[in-house]
């Protein structure tokens, strides 16, 4: 099978905002777009760097996002810290598997995905590997998509603590595990943005 | 689409400047960083905070929660339990908790921790807090020096969890009677400390721990005398009904007072100042101090029925001792059964008479006091039972001198003392006793009630026949009585001619009278004139005062 022609093969670069394929001649010392204004770059540079140090920063919030209480819980039956994995544990012995089910993937399926998913497209991207090259767009592009579903936690929370205020009776406050949780989908969204999917389809020269 | 320009050659071209902005996308390493910087941060913060685990075994783990039960110092969280767990054996639940670093100077070796339940006692309620909040962990740190992880936990609080400042007295006593541990303790019925400890010590006598609040610790001296206040103390006296009580707290769950002794007695063993005697009652504690008892015996060949241990020995009237034990005896010479009376005296009751024997050195000892006791009994004294109550048959041994009895021989070297005796009176008075009841039983009981109840029968007959036939005559007679009065009274009324007539008659009389008292008055001067007959008269007469003695 001949390989599709590149972009650079053709001289043209696309616009990552408009999508307007523009020829590399044209683009002047500003190399900006003619249509959309904004900077068009053949690849965005230092991509893997960026989305490398989102990542890592991603990982290390994700530590003290699960081991810190994302909640804390008074009531006339005694006050309570919960921590996120606490919480499903609480509702699957509870008995509400699908809010457990619910909280896990929202909350840790999704993030593990996207660490691993955006890990895994570092690493083909740096080898400049070939393999599944259609594949991994797919998942970049899915990674895109569920970044924000994991701000699900957060709105829980924050909705909680903001209706739960009766305070002899029943109060909630957030704690500080849920701003770490909240920096861990921020920065993976970072991540997920910094990275540039042409670098996929580059081949070894 | 705008037409692509031809391309000018390339030695046309000027070099483009490039600026090298490197330097942007290094900062995004920032964020790793700080992320980083932030983690290793709470890590050690968490390190940090991070105090001594302990394990501490109780009996029951009844409420205690993993991950919820507090650990509480004064009331303030130190520490959550962290897992509960069953001791090898199966004896113990072996809780451990984690304390938060500050905590960590409270873990000593005699450290107590307790589990704070909800607790409903007479003296006080507490730990109702517990009800909704569940149990949690009580701490109060000890003072060795030797640091622990691990603990024994009490199944019981300490009365005193807090440590608050005061004095802890020791009292000794030979029962705690009904003292519970939070009992208060009252100065002047003012509650000034409680029971926080019970001990029954190795010789059986108990030992009873108090502590008395700081303020009030001064009142506490060695002079102080503490009693137990349990109950209401009814007294009779001659000043009428007398009742005490400290309080309704006390009387229910027993408590304790205390107060100066008598100032002019000096402790006969002060000893270590936080040692106390815990007297009975108030009346006991505020008694001069006994003294070492000495034991006398005394054998009575009499049925001594109503002496019970504990029945006072009087002296002279004068209480100075109590009866320990009544045995049965044996005499092989008589074949008898004497009653064997062991009693315990106080010399010192006896107040000034002690004293002045005491200033003669007569109770240096027990051979100087067992001499002494000798030519006491040489004087006469003996030992008599006597009946305390006639209503209850209680009896008392009296220390009387009775010049009149036996001469007895007296032996001093005996221990303990034996005292002699004469017999009660007591049977004397229950013989008479009954000799009447016998005499009461001899009167014919019966006969007198059958005469009486034929007496009645009869004077019921006589009574029936009053009412039927007397009494319907006395009414006519009385009828008839009344109109007699009637006649009578109209007889004797002013305008019956009978009372005219009366008139009448009465001053037809009257005159008549004084026409005879003229002629005796004419008589008398004229006696002539029986013979004569009448002279005519030169003056008239008038007539004289009527008169009731005039002769006929």
């Amino acid at each position: 099978m001949t390989p599709l022609k590149q972009s650079l093969e053709l001289g043209l670069v696309l616009c990552r905002t408009c999508g307007l394929a523009v020829s590399l001649a044209s683009l002047g010392i500003e190399r900006r777009c003619p249509r959309c204004r904004s900077r068009i770059e053949q690849r965005t540079p230092f991509s893997t760097e960026m989305t490398l140090a989102w990542l890592i920063a991603g990982i290390v919030f994700y530590i003290p996002a699960n081991l810190l209480p994302v909640m804390h819980t008074s009531g006339l039956l005694g006050e309570a810290d919960s921590t996120i994995l606490g919480g499903i544990l609480e509702f699957w012995r509870a008995g509400d598997w699908d809010i457990a089910l619910l909280i896990f993937i929202a909350s840790v399926a999704v993030p593990f995905t996207k660490f691993i998913a955006i890990g895994l497209l570092l690493l083909t991207v740096r080898k400049k590997s070939r393999w599944e090259q259609h594949q991994r767009t797919v998942l970049y592009r899915i990674v895109e998509f569920i970044g924000y579903w994991s701000m699900l936690d957060v709105i829980v929370v924050a909705l909680t603590s903001a209706l739960m205020q009766f305070q002899v009776l029943g109060a909630a406050e957030p704690r500080a595990g849920i701003a770490f949780f909240c920096a861990v989908v921020v920065v993976t969204m970072l991540s997920a943005l910094s990275f540039d999917p042409r670098l996929i389809w580059d081949r070894r020269v | 689409m705008s037409a692509t320009p031809t391309p000018p050659s390339e030695e046309e071209l000027p070099t483009p400047a490039v600026q090298n902005r490197h330097w942007i996308p290094r900062l995004v390493w920032v964020v790793p960083v700080v992320a980083a910087v932030i983690g290793i941060s709470l890590l050690i913060r968490n390190w940090q905070n991070t105090g001594p685990r302990i394990t501490i075994s109780f009996l029951s783990g009844e409420g205690v929660q993993v991950g919820k039960t507090l650990v509480k110092y004064r009331d303030v969280a130190v520490g959550r339990v962290s897992a509960v767990a069953l001791s090898a054996d199966h004896q113990t639940v072996v809780v451990s908790a984690d304390l938060s670093k500050d905590a960590a100077s409270l873990l000593k070796a005699d450290t107590q921790f307790w589990i704070v339940r909800p607790r409903i006692g007479v003296g006080s309620v507490s730990g109702l807090d517990t009800l909704l909040s569940g149990v949690y962990i009580g701490m109060k740190t000890g003072t060795a020096a030797l640091r622990e992880r691990h603990f024994v936990g009490l199944e019981d609080p300490p009365a005193l969890s807090h440590g608050p400042r005061g004095r802890e007295l020791q009292l000794h006593a030979p029962r705690a009677g009904s003292l519970a541990i939070g009992a208060p303790v009252y100065f002047r019925q003012f509650q000034v400390g409680r029971v926080i400890d019970e001990n029954l010590l190795p010789d059986g006598s108990t030992r009873v721990t108090v502590f008395v609040d700081a303020p009030y610790d001064g009142f506490v001296k060695p002079v102080t005398r503490f009693w137990n206040a349990s109950g209401i103390d009814v007294k009779l006296g001659a000043d009428g009904l007398n009742v005490q009580t400290e309080s309704l707290a006390a009387v229910l769950a027993g408590g304790l007072a205390f107060d100066d002794g008598p100032t002019e007695i000096v402790p006969v063993a002060a000893g270590i100042l936080g040692d106390f005697t815990l007297y009975k009652n108030e009346t006991e504690a505020m008694a001069p101090p006994d003294g070492d008892p000495h034991y006398v015996r005394m054998r009575f060949s009499q049925a001594l029925r109503g002496l019970d241990v504990g029945a006072p020995v009087e002296f002279v009237g004068v209480n100075i001792g109590s009866v320990v034990a009544v045995d049965l005896g044996y005499e092989p010479r008589d074949k008898s059964f004497p009653v064997i009376v062991t009693a315990k005296l106080y010399p010192r009751r006896m107040g000034q008479a002690y004293e002045a024997l005491a200033a003669q050195g007569k109770t240096e000892s027990v051979e100087t006091l067992a001499a002494f006791v000798g030519t006491l009994v040489n004087r006469g004294l003996r030992a008599q039972p006597r009946s305390a109550s006639l209503l209850t048959g209680k009896l008392y041994i009296a220390l009387d001198f009775l010049p009149a009895s036996p001469r007895t021989a007296f032996d001093a070297s005996i221990r303990p003392l034996e005292l002699p005796t004469v017999n009660g009176t007591f049977q004397d008075l229950e013989a008479s006793v009954g000799r009447l009841v016998a005499k009461v039983n001899d009167l014919p009981l019966e006969q007198i009630a059958a005469d009486l109840h034929t007496d009645l029968t009869d004077l019921h007959e006589t009574l029936s026949e009053l009412h039927t036939r007397v009494l319907p005559n006395a009414v006519d007679t009385l009828s008839a009585l009344h109109g007699t009065l009637d006649s009578v009274d109209r007889i004797l009324d002013v305008e019956s001619p009978l009372q005219r007539g009366l008139t009448e008659t009465l001053s037809e009389s009257r005159s008549t009278l004084q026409a005879v008292r003229e002629l005796a008055d004419y008589l008398d001067r004229h006696p002539d004139a029986l013979l004569r007959g009448r002279r005519p008269q030169k003056i008239p007469q008038k007539p004289a005062p009527s008169s009731s003695d005039a002769k006929p």
